[in-house]
């Protein structure tokens, strides 16, 4: 081996680490965060009634924190044996040196738990309605008044579901009084084959109320959501050929939508104020472009104005000026970005593999997207973008085939559909491609997106 | 020249309304019986040469001598040429006879009259007057001619071959390459002879509507493949309109990946799937 070779060797080590190292940057900056805080969550126990639904409970609380992103879960089997339920139960230690009276809160901020934070409590019975007892301490703090965050009571009916109810209610507070934007109360909309055919659904973030939302009797796919949430927009067979239909989510009713007379009007999205709907249309021959309308169809213009297959278009949430779409104009189907008066096109993905589903981060910055770049074609991996730089992070490595990737409302979680578990199914997991999570089973279930 | 007989003409249309409103008015009544012996005048101007006189009676019949035969002064069919179905109308006049009789199974009529007749081929119809003096006889002919056939019901499709049947048997799906939409040299052929069925098909079913149906194999995303559906589809209307189908019975649908032929893993499979397939429209 020559000097010239081991030139090279380093050369590439070293345009390795740096790639790593800004790979790493752009994850961290989208999970804004270095150093995770350790919280200990405890089994909350439940008197009378109410025990038998805290199996439910606990996994609730525990599964919303961990999956927050936020913290590192400390390990169960390191807890004190003397778990509090209550402020009464502390017990601080007196005399000199200080001698342990009861529990206490170094017994969990030293090692082995070494934790930040600590939320404890208990259930009962009250009016025949679940009540949760909720206290929250940072356990680094030297005495009760300046650990205690907040204690709180909370309500729920006596059901299981009432106790996910307590656990999400809890969890919330936890998570916003530490700055944290939770995920409970938003709302993935998938595809499932469940029922026959492909009908649209809706479940909690948590994979929990799976519901029927469409009940088309046809295939109905490629949901959107409104950035209020309160409007799907979608394609639907049932008409003939593709076309677009909207629906309220507050009444689970269609909305007038005015089809183009075309063979095609399809993967339509709203725009940040949710009065425009972009969409892809044969409405002039030929293939398929891009085009804006009013959010009953009226008010036509037209985007794009390629030769090419033009799809997927996705308003920057942030800019409504500035969109991403997928494009076959120069080749195999890229990414690009474009402002919507047709300037500034640019393609932001590197022309290798086919690269389609581009999904707006909330902030307007980063996309996330699926690419066979490296993979036979149909092998999609999840990668990451920061719009600006073209800088890219690969998330998943060749678990199976990973598409549609959509940004949670906190930007820290992403929903997509894998085949990693032998059939295609909806995951989630955070930005760092950690915490996958497998939402749903029956059927198959594909092109979820996550809405506030 | 033309010009001045187009004026005298004009000129003479004005006289004659001035005529008339002379006359709503009243005012000029001598004008009237003027111009009616101006008429008279006029119609008495090549009078005839006066009317012979009448010729002798005839001489008063004997009574020993037979009486003349019977005088048919008319006997005709009108119209004298019909449709099967359609009808015409016998006259006759017969004077001096005992007994008139037609045949054709009309039979004894009174002197004069009238009937309607349909025959169903053409007929001669022969009136017989008869009376002691002997019997005259006259015809009048029909002719009966075919009505034109009626227009052809309208064309059912054969109870027996529907028109699924007929794109299954004929016409044959034709493949493409991955995530491209323009047509093979193999797809080339095919289409020509799919033109020809198509022909046939559109003809025997004139109120049906084909579907060219553009298919993908799994791989590529379901949103590109529906526009990649739709471009191949379109590519195969567009080849077959060239070759004479009448494009406005050919609808293209694009079913992306949602309508999979075939679901392995394999490169069999996908192209079996990426492809154009004909079916009944909606």
């Amino acid at each position: 081996m020559n000097k010239k070779h081991i030139f090279l060797i380093l050369a590439a080590l070293c345009a390795a680490v740096v790639t790593l190292v800004a790979q790493t940057d752009m994850v961290l900056r989208i999970m804004k965060s270095g150093e995770l805080a350790v919280i200990a969550v405890p089994d909350f126990r439940g008197s009378g009634e109410a025990q038998q639904f805290m199996g439910t409970f606990n996994a609730t609380l525990f599964q919303d924190l961990q999956d927050s992103g936020n913290f590192r879960m400390a390990p169960k089997s390191m807890y004190p044996l003397q778990v509090p339920q209550r402020a009464q139960d502390w017990r601080p230690p007196t005399g000199t040196p200080p001698r342990s009276q009861g529990p206490w809160l170094t017994d969990w901020s030293n090692p082995p738990v070494s934790a930040n934070y600590l939320p404890i409590g208990y259930t009962g019975v009250q009016n025949g309605q679940m009540v949760l007892f909720g206290f929250f301490y940072n356990v680094t703090q030297p005495d009760l008044a300046n650990a205690q965050v907040f204690n709180k009571l909370y309500l729920a009916p006596l059901t299981e579901e009432g106790s996910r109810k307590l656990a999400h209610d809890f969890a919330a507070d936890i998570l916003s009084r530490l700055g944290v934007q939770t995920l409970a109360g938003s709302k993935i909309y998938f595809t499932s084959t469940r029922g026959g055919g492909k009908e649209i659904w809706g479940m909690d973030h948590d994979g929990a109320n799976q519901k029927q939302v469409t009940r088309l009797g046809s295939t109905t796919s490629f949901a959107s959501a409104s950035a209020d949430g309160t409007r799907l927009a979608f394609t639907t067979f049932a008409k003939g050929n593709p076309s677009i239909m909207i629906y309220s989510l507050e009444t689970m009713r269609q909305l007038p939508f005015y089809n183009q007379r075309a063979s095609l009007n399809a993967t339509p999205s709203f725009s940040p104020d949710g009065k425009q709907v972009i969409f892809s249309s044969t409405a002039a021959g030929g293939a398929a472009q891009l085009y804006t309308c009013n959010v009953d169809g009226a008010g036509l213009k037209r985007v794009t104005f390629s030769n090419a297959i033009d799809i997927e278009p996705k308003f920057n949430p942030k800019n409504p000026r500035e969109m991403v779409f997928v494009s076959g104009r120069g080749g195999p189907p890229q990414i690009y970005k474009m402002n919507i008066d047709g300037t500034d096109i640019v393609r932001l993905t590197s022309g290798e593999g086919d690269a389609v589903n581009p999904s707006w981060h909330p902030d307007g910055q980063f996309i996330a997207f699926s690419w066979t770049r490296g993979f036979a074609p149909g092998n999609y991996n999840l990668f990451i973008m920061d719009v600006a730089t073209k800088e890219i992070t690969q998330l998943t490595h060749g678990a199976g085939r990973n598409e549609n990737p959509s940004w949670a409302p906190d930007g820290r979680h992403l929903v997509f559909s894998s085949n990693r578990s032998g059939s295609t199914q909806v995951w989630t997991m955070l930005a760092d491609g950690k915490q996958t999570r497998q939402l749903t089973t029956q059927g198959r279930n594909e092109n979820p997106v996550w809405s506030k | 020249m033309l010009s001045a007989q187009v004026r005298e003409k004009n000129s003479e249309l004005v006289s004659g309304r001035d005529c008339l409103e002379m006359i709503r008015t009243k005012k000029f009544t001598w004008l009237i019986l003027a111009c009616i012996l101006v008429a008279f005048a006029a119609g008495c101007k090549k009078k005839p040469p006066p009317a012979p006189p009448p010729p002798p009676p005839p001489p008063a019949p004997k009574a020993e001598v037979a009486p003349a035969k019977p005088v048919v002064s008319t006997f005709s069919a009108q119209p004298s040429s019909i449709q099967r179905g359609q009808s015409s109308t016998l006259r006759w006049n017969v004077s001096g006879a005992d007994s008139v009789s037609i045949d054709n199974g009309i039979g004894v009529v009174s002197a004069s009259g009238t009937r309607s007749v349909s025959p169903s081929s053409s007929t001669t119809y022969t009136l017989t007057a008869r009376n002691a003096g002997g019997a005259t006889t006259s015809q009048a002919s029909v002719s009966v001619s075919d009505p034109p056939p009626p227009p052809p019901p309208p064309v059912q499709p054969k109870a027996t071959v529907s028109l699924d049947e007929r794109l299954r048997t004929e016409v044959a799906d034709i493949y493409f390459d991955y995530d491209k939409y323009d047509v093979r040299e193999d797809a080339r052929s095919v289409l020509s002879r799919n033109s020809d069925a198509l022909k046939r098909i559109l003809a025997d079913f004139p109120n049906a509507s084909i579907s060219v149906e553009g298919h993908c194999d799994e791989r590529g995303s379901a949103e590109y493949n529906l526009g990649l559906g739709d471009r191949r589809s379109t590519s195969a209307k567009e080849f077959l309109t060239q070759l004479g189908v009448a494009g406005d019975r050919l609808r293209t649908i694009s079913f992306g990946k949602e309508k999979p032929q075939c679901s392995d893993a394999n490169e069999d499979c996908y192209q079996k799937n990426r492809r154009v397939h004909f079916s009944a429209g909606q």
